[in-house]
């Protein structure tokens, strides 16, 4: 690994000053010190932000919650608040990772990791991400877990994170500290699509800091539901979030996102539009479901997403429509 | 070449002061086992996904091997050495001896650990993914002591002594009330 200096930050604007070329925020760790061992990352410099007073849920009157971009993923997901509010984002970050990488993670470092495509974490094979114009080995090589939509013929990569697929379903907005000043943004300009800049993950800007994540009230039954290839900490292959409102028999309002599907937490905007309004059965949420995956594009070896993520949207769906209707 | 870059810290490990100076780049598991002679916590993957190098980091259970000593200054730590208290075992590592739950024991100290800070969560109401009511207190079955274990890998596959371990250790502690 390469040397670097380690500097702790003071609070917000100390961070930003620290931030120069070279230097990269550290949050937990977890994501970011395992790519710098592997040779991924080789910053000159990290600035600690996980120190700053961003370590606090306010829950407001309206119901919509304010999380500090430092609460760690465990104490989101044990949050009373959050368990009773907007569950299916407990239940995600509960799907992700194991117990002692939740103590160390941080809720902006979840959403900013990087793609876990075997491609980008090997330094010696070539990846447009990690060095753009090097070439794309996945869409031809090992790509059984990666993208079916959105993807380039730059890259195939898919966003791991289990956590912003439920934030991309709540609508959460990600507060944002720049040189410019503090902005806020829809989670889904965040995350992009890979086009032909896989390099950049998100549309932050240099120096721009994550401070805090809103989510807006939710208030109808919601389920995060993830399959992967053992039972327990893994990443998605494909992942569900999504919360329904029922009245008698008839989908009053809905929120659906899917993760391991695409580049950045995929906000199924097509399958809800079709869904308002419709009937709560289950041949209207296939035909929904099947809007959207409409435009999926898969390789050669990733075909079965396509209805794996139809069927657990499907599912999904049903379960949440006979508890809203009981 | 690049010239290491060294800082001072200090950690609290297992209940005595450390004043250490660290080479950035070293992981708290590099520091407690090569700086500190602390050789329980283990080395296995070195990439968060074995768990063999779980450790205590202000009371809660963290893989020392994704954790930059230089970031945890001023910590308080405790790794499997801190787990006996004036030279008796904890009930978990009774309870380990008891269901035999190892067989080369390499990735006990991590077990050991991470199954310390799971009891503490679970205590605290904390719910995991099998968790299926939100709301309602932990009980901790065999499920759920699985998957809040999942952290943790033992390729002797000692799983089923572990799980027996853990919620003896878990029902002890209830009855016991603390």
């Amino acid at each position: 690994m390469r040397p670097f200096a380690y500097e702790r930050a003071t609070s917000v604007q100390d961070a930003l000053e620290r931030h120069s070329d070279g230097a990269v925020y550290l949050g937990g760790g977890t994501n970011l010190v395992d790519l710098m061992r592997l040779g991924v990352e080789e910053p000159a410099r990290l600035v600690d932000v996980a120190h700053l007073p961003h370590d606090q849920i306010e829950l407001r009157p309206d119901g919509s919650l304010v999380i500090g971009a430092a609460v760690s993923n465990s104490a989101l997901a044990a949050d009373r608040t959050v368990r009773e509010g907007h569950p299916m984002l407990a239940q995600a970050v509960l799907a992700g990772a194991s117990g002692q990488v939740r103590n160390l993670a941080t809720v902006a470092g979840n959403l900013l990791q990087r793609t876990r495509c075997p491609y980008f974490q090997d330094a010696s094979k070539p990846c447009n991400k990690r060095d753009p114009g090097s070439g794309c080995p996945a869409r031809e090589g090992e790509h059984h877990n990666l993208a079916i939509m959105g993807h380039s013929p730059e890259c195939v990569a898919t966003h791991p994170s289990d956590m912003a697929v439920a934030l991309a379903a709540l609508g959460a907005s990600i507060r944002i500290q720049g040189r410019a000043g503090e902005r806020t943004i829809p989670i889904d300009e965040l995350h992009r699509l890979p086009e032909n800049e896989p390099e950049r993950d998100t549309t932050l800007e240099p120096g721009d800091l994550i401070t805090a994540v809103e989510v807006p009230p939710l208030g109808m039954p919601s389920r995060y539901r993830k399959v992967r290839e053992r039972a327990s900490f893994a990443f998605a292959l494909v992942s569900v979030a999504a919360a329904l409102d029922v009245d008698d028999g008839v989908v009053r309002d809905v929120r659906l996102a899917l993760g391991g599907v695409a580049h950045k937490p995929w906000r199924a905007w097509h399958t809800e539009d079709a869904l308002r309004g419709a009937e709560m059965t289950g041949e209207s949420f296939q035909r929904a479901a099947e809007v959207e995956l409409g435009v999926a594009e898969p390789l050669r070896d990733n075909a079965y997403k396509v209805p794996l993520v139809r069927n657990l949207i499907v599912r999904t769906l049903t379960e949440l429509a006979e508890r809203g209707a009981s | 070449m690049d010239m290491p870059i060294y800082a001072e810290i200090t950690l609290v490990v297992n209940g005595t002061g450390h004043r250490l100076s660290v080479d950035t780049r070293a992981s708290l598991l590099d520091v407690l086992r090569e700086d500190l002679g602390l050789t329980g916590s283990k080395k296995g993957c070195d990439h968060g996904q074995c768990g063999a190098c779980t450790v205590l980091l202000d009371g809660r259970r963290a893989n020392g091997c994704l954790a930059l000593a230089v970031a945890h200054d001023g910590a308080e730590v405790v790794t499997v050495e801190g787990l006996a208290k004036d030279g008796r075992l904890s009930p978990l590592q009774e309870a380990f001896i008891e269901h035999d739950a190892f067989q080369c024991g390499y990735c006990t100290p991590g077990q050991l650990c991470s199954a310390t800070g799971m009891l503490d969560e679970a205590e605290q109401g904390w719910p995991s993914a099998v968790t299926g009511d939100l709301g309602a207190d932990t009980v901790l079955d065999d499920e759920e002591i699985r998957e809040r274990m999942s952290g943790n890998l033992c390729r002797c596959g000692a799983y089923a002594g572990i799980v027996a371990a853990v919620r003896q250790a878990a029902q002890r502690r209830e009855a016991a009330g603390t």
